[in-house]
């Protein structure tokens, strides 16, 4: 019984870590591309960034 | 757990960002050229350098690398999308709402709501060469747009009480009653005529392209829980 819970406990928490690093990898790539001015960065995602409505200069 | 995850948000990603990518290139991407030629020649001295590409770049037709860059943004920015929608998905999942490819379409335009519709209600869809509030406060306000927005839709789709929808209510709307940071006077190089077809077309491609984004990780989302139950049977 405790064993159960104890697996049923991980898994849950195993499931819910990989849900976090999905989203915050999913955030991360968001901010990156989207947001960040670094000048190469900026005109390389520049015309992406127009068309999605990111505010870009 | 984490491989299934990160595999079906990257396919439909990437499939959505390349669909996103043409539409962009054929529909928006004139009207930017056309956009940047008036940001251009309203640039008085010489020395004025235009943002983002320069301006003989600019000048030059079609440019390869260019679009290039943007098929390749366009597949990462769509990539970062379905990360999050997937992961949001598998949240709901987690609690007991199940996640098809039909309902994928929702999420889809829930997503397009929250991260595209909803900063642009009150910051607008900017073609180049136009007046614009400091980049960093409109950025700040950009995040919080969204992050209030999805937590307002959130709210709506899986808060069963009057309290949650209250929340909703108040989340989705705020950002715009506090408002989006604005310039101190407006100008625009591009004639209003052009901005006005851009920015729906924007936001139309935006919407088409988060549903296909949705549509395909709620699909990948129930064929990887089929997998899984069939691995574990």
């Amino acid at each position: 019984m405790t064993q159960a819970l104890t697996a049923l406990r991980d898994t849950s928490v195993s499931h819910l870590a990989a849900i976090a690093l999905t989203f915050a990898l999913g955030a991360g790539i968001v901010f990156v591309a989207g947001h960040v001015q670094a000048a190469a960065l900026h005109d390389a995602a520049h015309d992406m960034r127009h068309a999605t409505g990111f505010p870009c200069h | 757990m984490l491989s299934r995850l990160l595999t079906g948000a990257l396919l439909a990603g990437a499939a959505a960002g390349l669909v996103a990518a043409v539409l962009q290139l054929v529909l928006l991407q004139p009207l930017l050229i056309e956009a940047e030629a008036y940001e251009i020649a309203s640039i008085p001295a010489a020395g004025g350098e235009a943002h983002g590409h320069g301006a003989t770049e600019i000048a030059a037709g079609i440019d390869l690398a260019r679009n290039g860059l943007t098929i390749l943004f366009s597949i990462l920015i769509y990539a970062g999308y379905a990360l999050i929608l997937t992961a949001l998905m598998a949240l709901a999942e987690s609690r007991g709402h199940a996640v098809t490819a039909r309902a994928g379409l929702l999420w889809g335009a829930a997503g397009f709501v929250a991260v595209q519709l909803a900063p642009a209600v009150s910051l607008g869809v900017a073609l180049p060469g136009g007046a614009a509030a400091d980049i960093a406060m409109r950025q700040v306000w950009w995040i919080a747009c969204v992050a209030a927005t999805g937590l307002g839709l959130w709210c709506l789709a899986f808060g069963a009480s009057a309290r949650a929808w209250g929340a909703a209510i108040v989340l989705v709307l705020g950002p715009h009653l506090i408002g989006a940071p604005q310039p101190e006077s407006y100008w625009s190089a591009a004639p209003a005529e052009l901005a006005s077809v851009f920015a729906p077309r924007a936001l139309g491609i935006g919407l088409f392209a988060w549903m296909v984004t949705g549509a395909l990780a709620g699909y990948l989302r129930t064929r990887s829980e089929t997998a899984a139950e069939t691995r574990a049977a």
